[in-house]
């Protein structure tokens, strides 16, 4: 009757007290997906200073960020959510419509802290309201932001029909056009805060731990005594939220509304979050891999761009990237597994 | 469960009770002439929610239907543009067997790799696009460039219903047979309504999830040409964010997004409701804008309808509970 | 089928039983190999951590009823799916007419004519009940349709030969569970079968059903298939079997025919090993009232459940699978709303409406379902342990790692958990140390009451003793301990007070001599008590 305890290799040398940890966390940094990726990024780094004369230049690199600080900022937010085992499609369109908010705004004749609140109060509305539909009635998120995608954007174009808002306030343009100090863009300063924000809050408290936990086992995590139901409504909160954030800086920055705004934006969300290593299907997955792929997915955009490479080209890289980043792993281990 | 019951006699009452809201304020709507036409408009999503729902019934989404649609219908025109003289029959079997190794390209990467349907399907989106661009160098193809016989055949009138709304319905016909009279059909239920006994019963998910991206790519080629040739023009962003008002048509519908529920009848009642609301919006005098946050509006109504009706029921363990159920 | 006929003479004329194999268990050794459809020989499955089936042999014979009789975990299910093509064996050999075959698929297995009767949830809901039963096999037409209506017309004939009056045109999810159960057999009939096994056919039917299906049991056997009956009910194993086989821990114990054994030696054989022998007897130190359950609902699971629990006691709850033990304890933690009751926690009126509030409250449950409920498989040890106590853990909601592993240490540490360490994954460890691990987690939130429930199930022996072992001390350090299990020994060796549940509601409180394995068994299966402590 000795079936006991020699079956699974990493017990069979145990024996006395259990070690805390048999890698040291650095160890295990070495051999991470976000190791990689920061290869990578460095790697297109130096082939763009080869490839174009114009790009170590350090306004070109500041103009480099504009390309992903917006979607970096509901990336983060996104990343917590698909962690937690949800997603949320209708993002570009929370942008559109808040922006569309910020316009109506304007046009009463508000200025530039009321636009900006009604951007953020938009943006948490409408999280709110993919919240309660998730948790709440237990639909399914991808059918419900599918909705909404629809929904949010048709109510802009309800509004503005083939027309626009301009002529927001000057100072308004402080968020999408000004500069913290020499090219460091207000952009660019917000995406870093949000960054160590986000960062903390997954990697160094317990509200990250209950969504890795979720994500995971949504079961598991409610008989842990894990909230679950309000930790996703929370992340559907930010994301709407973050949506708001990244409305307010993209609107400041075209210094206009119009409801094709930001359109096709959720997937170069989704592909920014995918690519930072986070699993699609949840509970794995970091803040420094969704930063790291931000610049990625900058560099090569803007790398592309100094090459004269139309946009609908490179969004051919993006697709390619985002299955890429997934199929690649798995058709490797495929390959290992029958040899 | 009789019909009357039924979720598709519940869609076919707000269809005819639509009709009879928009007949009060515009009779002419309801004339056989205006509905044929309305039909016709409908049949490319029509077409496409056929091929979406057998997607859906496994478990699965295809969000590149759309991008599909237009790369097919690029190269149909590029074709045409080539060979003016192409026999229309043989444009089609292009179309479809072109759609079809598009959709397989995605089965493969769900089936093979388990890639989840949705990244699948965002990636080959764009990725579609981008090569339709590539192809077309961003040019137009417009209507003089493209033969009389190609474009005129989707729009020649049988019967009062154009050619197109005739292959609608034969498409619509055809998927009614295989999902109801073929194994593969019954299969996809199965696979879908509970994949691990289809596993005891020898069926193969991954498989049928693979035949379904083939399917709904075929459909989504054929409809690639039909568009082109109806509107006689291509560009890259045709049919551009279609490929939501097609899951918006399944919905309503009521194929349930979790798999292994939903009818041919009700995908294309579906789709007509959609289209009825599209072509009743300018009669009714109300902005065609507003189209895009009806259908938004319809998906989110129809999904919680879904989950209402299809609640499952627990286990019974008392035997009391269980006679009074 | 052509040698049906002799088969059924063959059984009817009760052949004398060959003794050939070795004497096993109590002495019944597995009866000649000889005649038998199919057999299973030395059949060997193991999975990670836990050897399923050690060299089992069973033997089904034409024109005969064979029952698989065992406790939960002693090999029933997997030898199922041995036979029917979901699993391969190890080990062994499966013999067919007393040829060696191999069941690589499900289709192989029925194609060779062994089909089984599944619990409803291997049916589809939303095709008809004349494509549940013949998917995979559907009758087609000259077009290589599926030819409905012959389909539906043999599907007519199947169920009304099996006295069941269902519209084979009708969606699965119209019918009740019986029904189900009625379609779930058709499927097993419409195909060629020699071999028919029931896995706990009448679990979901009425008494009048399990009637019906008794007939049908005798008109299968008159045809000449060889029938494999799995059941927990005593009763019914005497009425309808003509052979018996028991497992116990993925063992052979014996074998023989049904009228050559006695109710009671057969449970002997089931349950086997003398309990005293295994579990830590201790002396009870029974303390004061610490949860009462008053009159405790739910619309469809169970109904009036009332109970005290008292310090220091270790609280047995028995019945058989479905008796809704599970679905109360997990009400009892706030996982679904109960319609009626009360819980009393130390005097005060306590309502749990989230395991969060239970956990405050003092009431942990280490669910059943280890993989799914109980642990996180995918994260670390260390945060499966500190999940349910991050508040203790943590400054402000920020996570302090050092106390996270001074936390996991300390209860790790006693139960004996054997891991390479404890940032390991849940996932990589053996079944045991995972359920220390589950353990672990809802010691270290201190409660004052603890759930177990199906503590050692598919757990190696070793662990198994691990976890008795510390029920004994949690309960002599105070802790009040309720136990869920179908493992009559457990029940036994460990609890103080018993309760047995049957179809939703308290069949029986036994305690001290009224606690038998004979008493448990008839309670729970609801056989009429014949008189005091059989």
């Amino acid at each position: 009757m000795s079936l006991a305890e020699t079956t699974s290799a990493p017990e069979a040398r145990a024996r006395g007290p259990v070690p805390d940890r048999l890698r040291a966390p650095w160890e295990a940094k070495l051999k991470s997906w976000e190791s990689l990726l920061l290869v990578v990024a460095i790697g297109i780094f130096i082939l763009n200073s080869f490839a174009s004369p114009y790009f170590l230049n350090a306004w070109n690199l500041s103009d480099a960020t504009f390309n992903f600080t917006e979607k970096a900022m509901i990336a983060f937010a996104m990343a917590l959510l698909i962690i937690a085992g949800e997603i949320d499609l209708s993002v570009a369109s929370i942008i559109a419509l808040a922006s569309t908010a910020m316009g109506l705004v304007m046009e009463a004749g508000f200025g530039t802290p009321a636009i900006v609140a009604t951007g953020l109060a938009t943006g948490l509305i409408c999280g709110a309201f993919n919240g309660v539909l998730v948790t709440r009635l237990g639909l399914p998120s991808i059918v419900v932001t599918i909705g909404t995608m629809s929904l949010f954007r048709g109510i802009s174009y309800i509004v503005l029909g083939d027309g626009a808002f301009r002529g927001y306030p000057s100072d308004f343009a402080f968020f999408g056009q000004g500069y913290a100090f020499w090219v460091i863009s207000v952009e660019l300063v917000i995406f870093a805060v949000l960054a160590v924000i986000y960062g903390v809050v997954l990697h160094k408290t317990n509200f990250g731990r209950a969504v890795y936990a979720i994500g995971n086992n949504a079961t598991g995590a409610l008989f842990s005594g894990i909230r679950v139901a309000r930790v996703k409504m929370i992340l559907f909160l930010l994301t709407g939220l973050m949506s708001g954030v990244a409305a307010v800086c993209l609107t400041s920055r075209l210094g206009s509304t119009r409801p094709s705004i930001a359109s096709g934006m959720e997937l170069e969300v989704v592909t920014m979050v995918v690519l930072g290593g986070v699993n699609i299907l949840g509970g794995s997955g970091s803040i420094p891999g969704v930063v790291i792929a931000a610049f990625v997915m900058g560099l090569v955009t803007f790398g592309l761009g100094l090459l004269n490479v139309p946009g609908i080209v490179m969004s051919i890289f993006i697709g390619l990237l985002l299955i890429g980043v997934i199929a690649l792993p798995r058709l490797w281990a495929k390959l290992r597994g029958k040899a | 469960m009789s019909f009357v019951k039924s979720r598709e006699a519940i869609l076919l009452a707000a269809i005819v009770l639509l009709l009879g809201l928009i007949a009060t304020r515009f009779p002419a709507f309801i004339t056989p002439h205006n509905l044929a036409s309305v039909y016709s408009d409908t049949t490319p999503l029509m077409i496409l929610a056929l091929g979406q729902m057998v997607v859906i019934l496994t478990r699965c989404i295809d969000l590149s239907v759309a991008a599909n649609l237009a790369l097919t219908g690029m190269v149909c025109a590029m074709i045409n543009v080539a060979a003016p003289d192409l026999p229309v029959g043989l444009t089609i079997l292009i179309a479809l067997t072109m759609g079809a190794a598009l959709g397989a390209i995605n089965g493969l990467l769900v089936w093979k790799l388990a890639i989840p349907p949705i990244v699948v399907t965002l990636g080959t989106m764009t990725i579609f696009r981008g090569v339709i661009f590539l192809l077309s160098d961003g040019q137009w193809i417009n209507a003089h460039e493209m033969s009389a016989n190609f474009t005129g055949f989707p729009r020649q009138v049988i019967l009062g219903v154009t050619v197109m709304g005739w292959i609608g319905l034969a498409v619509a016909l055809l998927m009614a047979l295989l999902m109801a009279r073929t194994a593969l059909g019954r299969s996809f239920f199965a696979v879908g309504g509970n994949p691990h006994a289809a596993v005891y019963t020898g069926l193969n998910v991954g498989r049928a999830q693979f035949l379904a991206f083939v399917i709904s790519g075929a459909l989504a080629g054929l409809a690639g040409y039909l568009w082109i040739a109806r509107y006689a023009v291509a560009y890259v962003d045709i049919a551009g964010g279609f490929e939501l008002e097609v899951v918006a048509a399944c919905v309503i519908g009521g194929i349930s997004i979790a798999g292994g529920v939903g009818s041919v009848l009700g995908t294309v009642l579906g789709a007509m409701f959609l289209g009825i609301v599209k072509n009743a919006l300018p009669v009714v005098d109300i902005s065609p804008f507003w189209q895009l946050a009806i259908s938004g509006a319809a998906i989110l109504i129809a999904v919680t309808f879904n989950a209402r009706s299809g609640r499952s029921k627990g286990r019974v363990i008392l035997k009391s509970a269980e006679h009074a159920q | 089928m052509r040698d049906a006929g002799r088969r059924v003479t063959a059984a009817r004329s009760y052949p004398p039983q060959i003794k050939t194999g070795p004497i096993m268990g109590t002495g019944q050794g597995p009866v000649a190999a000889q005649g038998a459809v199919l057999a299973l020989d030395r059949i060997i499955k193991t999975f990670p951590g836990v050897t399923a089936l050690d060299q089992v042999q069973l033997e089904l014979h034409a024109g005969e009823v064979t029952s698989l009789i065992g406790e939960n975990g002693a090999g029933k299910s997997t030898v199922v799916k041995i036979l029917t093509g979901i699993y391969q064996p190890d080990g062994g050999q499966i013999l067919l007419d007393g040829q060696p075959v191999s069941f690589p698929t499900a289709q192989a297995a029925s194609g060779a004519g062994v089909t089984a009767i599944h619990q409803e949830t291997v049916l589809f809901e939303e095709l008809t009940v004349a494509e549940n039963i013949f998917i995979g096999h559907a009758p087609r037409t000259r077009f290589g349709l599926i030819d409905t209506a012959e389909m539906r017309r043999r599907a007519g004939q199947i169920l009304s030969s099996i006295g069941a009056e269902i519209d084979p045109g009708v969606k699965l999810k119209d019918l009740g569970i019986a029904s189900r159960h009625l379609v779930a057999i058709g499927r097993a009939l419409s195909v060629e079968a020699r071999v028919v096994i029931m896995d706990e056919p009448t679990a979901a039917l009425s008494q009048k059903e399990i009637e019906e299906l008794y007939e049908l049991v005798e008109t299968l056997k008159a045809q000449g298939k060889a029938i494999l009956f799995i059941s927990h009910k005593f009763d019914e194993i005497f009425r309808i079997s003509d052979r018996y086989t028991v497992f116990r821990d993925g063992q052979f114990v014996g074998a023989g025919r049904i009228d050559e054994i006695s109710e009671s030696d057969l449970v002997k054989m089931m349950v086997g090993r003398s309990v005293d022998q295994i579990f830590p007897k201790r002396e009870a130190q029974v303390g004061e009232e610490v949860l009462k359950v008053v009159g405790y609902s739910h619309p469809t699971e169970f109904e009036d459940i009332n109970f005290t629990l008292r310090r220091g006691e270790i609280l047995g709850f028995y019945g058989l699978v479905g008796a809704g033990r599970s679905e109360f304890m997990q009400s009892l933690i706030g996982i679904t709303k109960p319609s009626k009751g009360a819980v009393k926690l130390e005097d005060h009126v306590t309502i749990i409406r989230s395991p969060a509030e239970a956990i405050e409250a003092g009431i942990v449950y280490v669910p059943e379902d280890r993989g799914k409920q109980g642990a996180i498989l995918d994260l670390p040890i260390f945060q499966n342990v500190t999940l349910p106590s991050l508040g203790e853990t943590s400054n402000r909601g920020f996570i302090r790692m050092a106390e996270e592993f001074a936390l996991t240490r300390q209860y790790t540490e006693r139960l004996d958990l054997r891991a390479a360490s404890l940032d390991t994954t849940v996932g990589s460890l053996s079944g045991g140390n995972q359920q220390k691990v589950v353990i672990a987690k809802w010691l270290a939130t201190r409660p004052k009451v603890i759930i177990l429930d199906e503590p050692t199930k598919g757990i190696d022996i070793g662990s198994k003793a691990a976890v008795h072992e510390f029920m004994s001390e949690l309960a002599a350090e105070g802790l009040s301990v309720i136990m869920v299990s179908s493992e009559i020994p457990e029940i036994l060796g460990m609890s103080d007070r018993v309760i047995v549940m049957r179809e939703g509601r308290i069949a029986a409180e036994l305690e001290g001599e009224d606690l038998t394995p004979e008493t448990l068994v008839r309670h729970a299966a609801g056989i009429g008590v014949k008189g005091e402590a059989a």
